[in-house]
């Protein structure tokens, strides 16, 4: 049986791997779109700020692909499928009886005058990283659009690297999904003792540049002149594949929880997939999803189950745990330590914990995992807040 | 060394210990004291031989000047005394034109000293002529005055406490001897100790900690009293009886009557919960018949023994100064001879009215003046809201006091600043009649002067001057002494004529004396009464009953209304908040440690719930210290009885019909502070101080943003807010020290308090106690367990290891964590926890 999967990211690298274990007779193709080997995207930040080389990235060198005898075709875009067959962006056609698809996410760029400028790069692939690290040679200033996650940590990243970086970003606090004002306050507080500079609320009116960035404009009339411009605006599911395809689409490709697309040979993973409903922004579930293709591949009745996820991350230093539902709506409980910069909201289902998100001290983050799995009721909140619930 | 003050053993650095005597209850003892607050228990003293209990062992603590009444106050400003005086002397003066002598009253106190007691009796029956001075001493041993009065003639204690010591049975009637008068309760403690067949029986609804030392208690039924010892007399005088309304089980009873009818050397002890009672003088007297009937009185070991509560009770008897008293133990019939005594130019024509009357008269507006001296009656007297609606009608409200803020202070027209312990120089009189001084050691702060100045002073400017012209307390006690001389022969016993003539000198350096001490014969000793009447009272249940009585009492380590021993915090830390106990039976659908209102015909008070099975099912018990100061909504008095015994006139503070209900309140929790942020922090709140300088205030009702402000210390440095399920929590830090937590949660149930308080000592909070903070406790510390021992700080917890770790007695648990080595106070907790402990299951 011949199996294609599309996309070497995390899910598709390891949606690969575990076919070619379970299924030694298969032929499997793992098809990337970047020319590199699979790595481990969640670390370009680490790399971008210099705690690590590229080399470092890598998740699973050549060797070990073909160990598992994967056929590891890099730089392979697949612009659509045709029959038994998938077409890359070359005309090359590569058969199949089963694929995969894990085309994971596309960055958002914001359709500004000026966007297309040389300078103006996303922050989602190693090519744009290594871009931003040549232009990060010469300092001078950046701007980062977006202070989510992703957009501080290549702010965090290029300050390291000598640039005068500033943050751009339309609500009044970074982060506003996961903190509020208050741990917001303190994060925006920690990164400009770095030397961020933030503009917020703010929102990007223009690029400007003749050959490349020169500065950007604000809504507010703003001049900021700068060299480079990272847009971190946010991630969609990459579904042009599908699409092209006639496979049906919804925010994300649309899957049982097979993770079978509306083509029964077809299957769809990762940040990509709309699985039952659901789309996923996180590794861990990814994974399980990876797994779960896999399995049914092989042969098992797998089902890819929604559980509680968490994300350990770390923003400039700052330890950012969060795990299940962020639910603006839901019951709520925060606890700040204003001089120490801690700081944790957990939100809570009739009683129950439904999600959390942990700032600076992140001890305690696997009993609140286990809390949220177990969907036990929460006595004192307190106690939960604090690490000491029943 | 200045033979003046009095002065004993020198200190080390030069100082010297001066002899007076402690200012808390009954039993007088002696204290040795120096400027700067080192206290000790005065070997030579009768009383304690060197003695003191935890109060007293605290009373250096209790010197400090804050929350002191420094000045006289006029319409809420300040004025200077001759302004104060004036108008003191004009409200009295246009009371007597408006309504004559009935429309004005003094209302003292067993706080007082004999020399400003006499003072106060002087100017009201000799010169303003009025019958219209009662003290709070009717709240004390009125009873036992008027029993004593019926059965002897005369206000006669025969007995002596050395009594106590050589008595085969002591039998406690009414009396938390362990608590309330402690030093007593430990020479009794000793001498049992000595002779292990000596017995003692306590007669008392409660199992309290006197019973720890005990051989047999009867939980009676509260107010049965009388039908116990009816009961008795009819066995001792072989006849057959029936006890059935003390809800006693038959064979206990005889128990106690066969012991009692078979020992000679019997000693009856009763206290308040005798006195307190709408059947008070007859309860006193059922007790005083069988002594009387069975010749058990004026020998040695044997009799009835009355122990006042206040330190100075007795010498408010002596001088008279109750509204049915004259003075010296005159009869009304004697009032011509001190009128010429006294000079004095409208003696009262009799008695006048009691303390209960005396505010039911305010309350009807026809009351124009009234003088109130160390005492606290808005919080202290029952139907506490009728009584402020009485002191808020009176158009001339003068208040003398030490204490600055009393809840009778806020009602007040005229505040004048008295000594305290410690400044006043005069004389106290104990429970066996043993007159001692209590002398200055330190100087008089702001603008107080003594009480009996104050009096003479407006007795001056109402014209009777050359009567009050006292030079000093000396001159005072021989005219005092010189009364008990008037009209005799008599048969009265009280007599002091052997020291009408003391010279200044001899009163400076006076020793203990116990009276009578007449010109011409030996003095003091016990005393067989010439006169003595079987009063044989019939027993009369209280008029008032219900399902669950309240009674109301002593803590082992507050003294009345708190306005000293409430500002030590290692007194308040053996009951920091008001509490009401009651049988766990008896609160079934209440929650423990939760918020309770304490319902009668009379009003309500919020306290929290404890269960305690040493209460009997019927009976709930509660603290009648706390004051507006400390805890507004626990003042117990609100909701009690305002009955009161028809010939002592004395309230039945032990037992008031009531319910409980929870108290619902959106929030409960504590805040804890650098400095007292008052007890109106909170729709409900008790504040008490405590260690390092903090305050601890339990709130009910409380907002996180209504307390924050209150504290004003910015944003806190940690907070935890979930506001659906109710819970707040908050620290603020600065440079490192603790400044203030909050704790709210939509229950009582919210973390300890006690480790959080000793973060209040630390210079630098550490990171693991940073992180615990908001939890109230380290996640491996100890769990919380309340102190005990308050001397060396022993807590319950400590204790029971050392139990466990083999400690088998009071004194092995000593040797083992120091626990009943201070002041021994704390010894009958360790009985119970020992007794708890070794228990078989």
């Amino acid at each position: 049986m011949r199996v294609l999967v599309i996309g070497a990211g995390p899910a598709g690298t390891r949606c690969a791997v575990r076919v070619a274990e379970r299924l030694p007779g298969a032929t499997v193709t793992l098809c990337g779109a970047e020319p590199a080997l699979p790595y481990d995207r969640v670390a370009l930040s680490r790399w971008l700020s210099g705690e690590c080389e590229a080399e470092a990235l890598l998740t699973h060198p050549l060797a070990v692909l073909r160990g598992l005898r994967i056929h590891y075709r890099p730089a392979t875009r697949i612009a659509a499928l045709e029959g038994q067959e998938a077409v890359t962006d070359r005309g090359e056609r590569i058969g199949f009886d089963r694929a995969v698809i894990a085309t994971g996410s596309r960055a958002i760029r914001l359709d500004v005058p000026g966007s297309s400028l040389p300078g103006v790069h996303a922050y989602r692939t190693e090519a744009e990283v290594r871009a931003m690290l040549r232009t990060a040679r010469d300092g001078g200033g950046a701007v980062v659009v977006g202070g989510g996650l992703l957009g501080l940590e290549a702010a965090d990243g290029l300050a390291r690297r000598g640039m005068e970086v500033t943050v751009v970003h339309p609500v009044g606090w970074p982060m506003e999904r996961q903190l509020d004002e208050g741990a917001g306050g303190l994060l925006a507080g920690r990164l400009r003792r770095r030397g961020i500079r933030f503009a917020m609320p703010a929102g990007l009116a223009s690029i400007e540049g003749t050959h490349k960035v020169e500065a950007v404009t604000l809504t507010d009339g703003r001049r900021i002149p700068c060299r480079l411009v990272v847009m971190a605006v946010g991630i969609r599911p990459d579904t042009a594949l599908a699409e092209a395809s006639g496979i049906a689409v919804g925010r994300g490709i649309l899957t049982d929880a097979t993770l079978r697309t509306s083509r029964p040979d077809v299957k769809a993973i990762g940040e990509c997939a709309e699985v039952e409903g659901r789309c996923i922004g996180l590794v861990a579930p990814a994974l399980d999803q990876a797994e779960a293709a896999a399995a049914r591949l092989a042969g098992e009745l797998a089902l890819w189950t929604p559980r509680a996820d968490s994300a350990a991350l770390k923003v400039s230093g700052t330890a950012v745990w969060s795990a299940g539902e962020i639910a603006p709506e839901a019951e709520q409980v925060v606890l700040l330590d204003r001089e120490e910069e801690h700081y944790r909201r957990l939100f809570l289902r009739e009683g129950r914990l439904v999600g959390a998100v942990l700032f600076g001290d992140v001890s305690g983050s696997r009993e609140l995992m286990e809390m949220i799995a177990s969907r036990r009721q929460v006595g004192s909140r307190a106690a939960l807040a604090l690490g000491r619930a029943g | 060394m200045d033979r003046r003050l009095g002065s004993a053993e020198p200190l080390p650095e030069g100082r010297v210990l001066i002899r007076t005597t402690c200012p808390y209850c009954g039993v007088g003892c002696g204290v040795l004291a120096a400027p700067d607050g080192t206290v000790r228990g005065d070997p030579d003293h009768p009383a304690n031989r060197g003695r003191l209990c935890s109060k007293g062992t605290a009373l250096g603590e209790t010197l400090g000047l804050e929350g002191r009444l420094l000045h006289p106050m006029v319409g809420g400003k300040r004025a200077s005394w001759d302004a104060a005086l004036d108008a003191v002397a004009e409200g009295f003066r246009r009371a007597l034109d408006r309504l004559g002598p009935e429309g004005v009253a003094l209302y003292v106190s067993g706080q007082l000293l004999t020399e400003d007691y006499y003072a106060a009796n002087k100017l009201a029956k000799g010169f303003l002529g009025t019958g219209n001075i009662d003290s709070n001493s009717r709240l004390c041993m009125a009873s036992a005055v008027a029993a004593h009065r019926r059965s002897f003639g005369e206000d006669i204690v025969p007995g002596v406490y050395e009594d106590l010591e050589l008595a085969d049975l002591v039998v406690l009637v009414g009396s938390n001897l362990a608590w309330c008068h402690p030093v007593l309760f430990q020479r009794l403690m000793a001498a049992k100790a000595a002779r292990p067949g000596m017995r003692v029986v306590v007669v008392d609804p409660r199992r309290t900690a006197t019973c720890e030392g005990a051989d047999l208690h009867l939980p009676l039924r509260p107010g049965s009293d009388v039908a116990l010892f009816r009961a008795l007399l009819r066995h001792l005088r072989a006849q057959e009886w029936d006890a059935a309304e003390t809800g006693l089980e038959r064979p206990i009873i005889a128990r106690f009557f066969s012991d009692f009818t078979a020992t000679q050397k019997v000693v009856t002890l009763w206290s308040q919960g005798v006195n307190q009672s709408s059947a008070g003088t007859d309860k006193a007297n059922a007790i005083l018949d069988v002594h009387i009937e069975t010749g058990r009185i004026g020998r040695p070991g044997m009799g009835p023994f009355s122990v006042t509560g206040q330190p100075n009770a007795m010498g408010g008897r002596e001088v008279g100064a109750l509204a049915n008293m004259l003075a010296g133990h005159l009869e009304w019939t004697d009032s011509p001879a001190l009128a010429q005594f006294w000079g004095a130019p409208r003696m009262t024509a009799g008695p006048g009215l009691k303390a209960i009357e005396m505010f039911r008269a305010a309350e009807n507006g026809t009351i124009g003046a009234l003088w109130v001296m160390a005492t606290n009656p808005a919080m202290s007297l029952p139907d506490s809201q009728s009584v402020r609606r009485g002191l808020s009608r009176i158009p001339a409200l003068v208040v003398s006091d030490c204490h600055a803020g009393t809840d009778t202070q806020g009602f007040a027209h005229v505040l004048l600043p008295a000594l305290g312990w410690g400044e006043k120089d005069g004389t106290v009189t104990n429970s066996e009649r043993v007159i001692s001084r209590q002398r200055t050691f330190r100087p008089a702060p702001g603008e107080a002067r003594p009480d009996w100045w104050a009096v003479a002073q407006v007795a001056q400017r109402l014209g009777w001057g050359d009567a009050f012209a006292w030079d000093g307390p000396a001159a005072i006690f021989r005219e005092h002494a010189s009364v008990t001389t008037l009209a005799r022969p008599a048969q009265r016993l009280f007599d002091l004529g052997g020291l009408a003539a003391v010279s200044d000198a001899a009163y400076a350096t006076m020793t203990p004396v116990q009276w009578p001490v007449p010109a011409a014969a030996p003095s003091g000793g016990r005393l067989l009464p010439p006169v003595q009447r079987m009063v044989e009272p019939e027993f009369r249940p209280p008029a008032h009953a219900g399902s669950l009585v309240l009674l109301t009492g002593r803590l082992r380590d507050q003294w009345h209304s708190m306005t000293r021993t409430g500002r030590v915090p290692r007194l308040m830390a053996h009951a920091p908040e008001p509490l009401l106990t009651a049988h766990p039976d008896d609160v079934i659908g209440l929650e423990p440690g939760g918020l309770v209102e304490v319902r009668s015909e009379w009003g309500s008070a919020v306290l929290r719930l404890a269960g305690d099975a040493r209460l009997p099912r019927g009976a709930c018990f509660a603290p009648m210290h706390w004051t507006d100061e400390l805890a507004p909504h626990a003042r117990i008095n609100a909701a009690v009885n305002p009955d009161a015994d028809p010939v002592s006139g004395q309230p039945e503070l032990k037992h008031t019909p009531v319910s409980l209900h929870p108290f619902v309140a959106a929030s409960h929790g504590f805040v804890l502070a650098r400095r007292n942020l008052g007890s109106r922090l909170a729709p409900w709140c008790a504040v008490a101080p405590c260690s390092h300088g903090a305050w601890r205030h339990e709130v009910a009702g409380a907002t996180p943003e209504s307390l924050a402000a209150a504290l004003a210390l910015g944003e806190p440095t940690l907070r935890l807010d979930a506001p659906d399920a109710g819970e707040h929590r908050a620290a603020w830090i600065s440079d490192g020290r603790l400044m203030a937590v909050v704790m709210l949660g939509a229950t009582p149930d919210v973390p300890p308090r006690d480790w959080l308080l000793s973060l209040f000592g630390e210079a630098r909070i550490g990171s693991e106690a940073r992180r615990a903070l908001l939890l109230g406790a380290l996640p491996d510390g100890p769990p919380p367990s309340p102190i005990v021992c308050i001397c060396n700080g022993v807590s319950k917890d400590h204790i029971c290891s050392a139990i466990v770790a083999g400690a088998r007695d009071v004194a092995a648990i000593g040797h083992a964590c120091t626990a009943g080595t201070g002041c021994g106070s704390c010894k009958p907790e360790l009985e119970a926890l020992l007794t708890e402990a070794l228990e078989p299951v």
